[in-house]
């Protein structure tokens, strides 16, 4: 009894604690690391060269900067993630909808079949598609192909994130608004466009949010399709530091997580919602 | 008839799209029995990249092993610290758990390059030797434990709240209470959390690049690093087709067996 005296009374809130040391220590400190990087120089002083070695680093203005790599890299990898994003979610929604909407049974063991292959290792899955290409005479042909390419095996790698959110809003959709729908007059295309689609807006947001930024930045497909032809900004920010660059790879880390934060701001990803859709977590 | 025409064109695009991810496994898989190294060539059938895997002696199959049992090492620890920061964070106070929330979602939303990059500036910066392991482990559990507290919270939700004062009404210390009735309420979700969880560290490439000790590789950085122009490169690589086969077999018998189990189950309801 005397012994239970000196422990301090257990809830269940305390068990945060751990958890939040553990983020406060690994995601929140390094952001103020990556800060400090950026805006400091080797001798720690505070300084905007690097700011300037970003923006002006191919001459002085606007036009400098136009016409400077680190600008092509970006615009570049913001071509190949809307792409990206945009061919997703085109092959996705009619997918998930497929899915949501057939009279199979077991639609979860449908929906399986496009889940599954995420279990071969990403790597080993991108060399499929490369060995592939090569097959097909489409290896490393030209620029374009090389951009093609790459948008092909950033849709080929993250299809399943689009599709499990898509999926999982639209099963939820009640059937009875859509009855409504046709009893009020509206044609199936109508019902669909005024019920079905802005009810999905939360799956297809979701779905979003997990493939343009892997897209823009997952150097590992960009590099093992195109032979290193293509750089993209994750690649980019590799560069930096692999040269021991730090100073202007958090720079341009800075420039990603602001955003972001902006995207995830705009589109209400930081409210506590159901997300847990996210990258499959509703998988098993 | 118009019925039916839109049934194939449906059926046609969902197939057209499984070709379209399964394609590419199985031209792996076909050539994982050529006996050249050289997927433009093919030689005749042969059963050399299995024999090559299996070999100890090989680096393939070790690299193998020891990226599972990383795997399981990170699983095992995201799901201890997630599942507890998980039931933590659901009872906290709103302001609390809305904070914590927001910072879980970070690494979730955040590119693997930056969260791996930022992560890598702390290890230096507070001196962590790479080689004792620890940043590598600590950086995947970064990248896994937010995933185990997203699975988790939803089943938090789902459950009744009363069993846990009943428990404690009943003379159940809460320690006690937390072990024999939210945790077995809540374990589907921690199940998930920890599968999830495998799965994202098996296919890790950037983290581990950053944080893993030199003398140390996994599946995706020995595959990334392989010299293709090097006869023992493609040597290699061609072994990793035949992992990538048994791994596709795997995947096939358990769509097959989920299918049938579903298709049980729905025959015994009926009867």
């Amino acid at each position: 009894m005397t012994k239970a005296k000196f422990r301090p009374r257990f809830s269940r809130k305390m068990l945060a604690i751990p958890y939040g040391l553990f983020l406060l220590v690994f995601v929140v400190v390094p952001l103020f690391i990556v800060l400090y990087y950026a805006f400091t120089n080797d001798e720690g002083k505070f300084t905007f060269e690097y700011l300037k070695v970003f923006f002006n680093e191919n001459g002085e203005g606007l036009k400098g900067f136009f016409s400077s790599y680190n600008f092509k890299t970006i615009m570049r990898s913001f071509f190949i993630s809307v792409m990206s994003t945009i061919i997703c979610l085109l092959i996705a929604y009619p997918i998930a909808y497929i899915i949501a909407n057939c009279k199979l049974k077991n639609k979860s063991c449908l929906l399986l079949l496009f889940i599954v292959p995420m279990w071969v290792n990403f790597v080993l899955r991108i060399n499929a598609l490369k060995e592939l290409f090569v097959w097909l005479g489409i290896y490393n042909k030209s620029n374009a192909w090389n951009i093609v390419n790459t948008i092909i095996g950033m849709v080929y790698d993250f299809l399943p994130f689009m599709i499990l959110p898509i999926y999982t809003t639209l099963i939820k959709i009640d059937k009875s608004y859509l009855e409504a729908a046709k009893d009020l007059g509206a044609t199936p295309a109508k019902a669909f466009i005024k019920v079905t689609l802005p009810l999905s807006k939360a799956g297809i947001i979701s779905g979003a949010s997990m493939v343009f930024l892997p897209s823009m930045t997952n150097y590992v497909v960009s590099n093992y399709l195109t032979s290193r032809n293509v750089k993209i900004v994750g690649k980019l920010i590799d560069d930096y530091f692999t040269g021991d660059l730090w100073h202007d790879g958090s720079f341009i880390a800075l420039l990603l997580l602001l955003f972001m934060f902006l995207v995830t701001w705009l589109t209400g990803g930081f409210k506590e919602d159901d997300q847990s859709v996210a990258r499959g977590a509703s998988l098993w | 008839m118009v019925k039916t025409l839109k049934g194939i064109a449906k059926w046609s695009f969902v197939g057209l799209i499984l070709l379209f991810i399964y394609f590419p496994i199985l031209f792996l898989t076909v050539n994982s029995f050529n006996q050249s190294d050289y997927i433009q060539n093919w030689t005749g059938f042969g059963w050399e990249h299995y024999a090559y895997f299996f070999n100890f002696e090989n680096e393939p199959i070790r690299v193998v092993g020891q990226t599972m049992l990383l795997a399981v090492v990170v699983a095992f620890l995201s799901t201890l610290l997630g599942t507890f920061g998980a039931i933590g964070l659901f009872y906290a106070k709103k302001r609390t758990s809305a904070t914590l929330n927001a910072l879980n979602r970070i690494p979730v939303i955040n590119a693997d390059v930056v969260t791996a990059i930022s992560f890598a500036l702390l290890v230096s910066f507070i001196g962590l030797d790479k080689s004792t392991y620890i940043p590598l482990i600590l950086g995947q559990m970064l990248l896994c434990t937010p995933f185990v507290v997203l699975s988790i919270i939803p089943k938090l939700k789902q459950m009744d709240n009363n069993l846990y004062e009943a428990a404690l009404d009943l003379g159940a210390t809460p320690r006690k209470a937390l072990f024999s009735v939210i945790i077995p309420q809540i374990l589907p979700g921690i199940l998930t959390g920890f599968l999830l969880s495998i799965t994202l560290s098996l296919d890790d490439y950037v983290i581990a690049a950053y944080t893993k000790p030199d003398s140390f590789t996994t599946i995706s950085t020995h595959i990334y690093g392989l010299d293709k122009n090097n006869i023992m490169g493609a040597k290699i690589k061609a072994a990793y087709w035949a992992f990538t086969a048994i791994i596709f077999l795997i995947i096939v018998l358990v769509v097959i067996l989920s299918n049938v189990l579903a298709y049980r189950k729905t025959r015994s309801k009926k009867r």
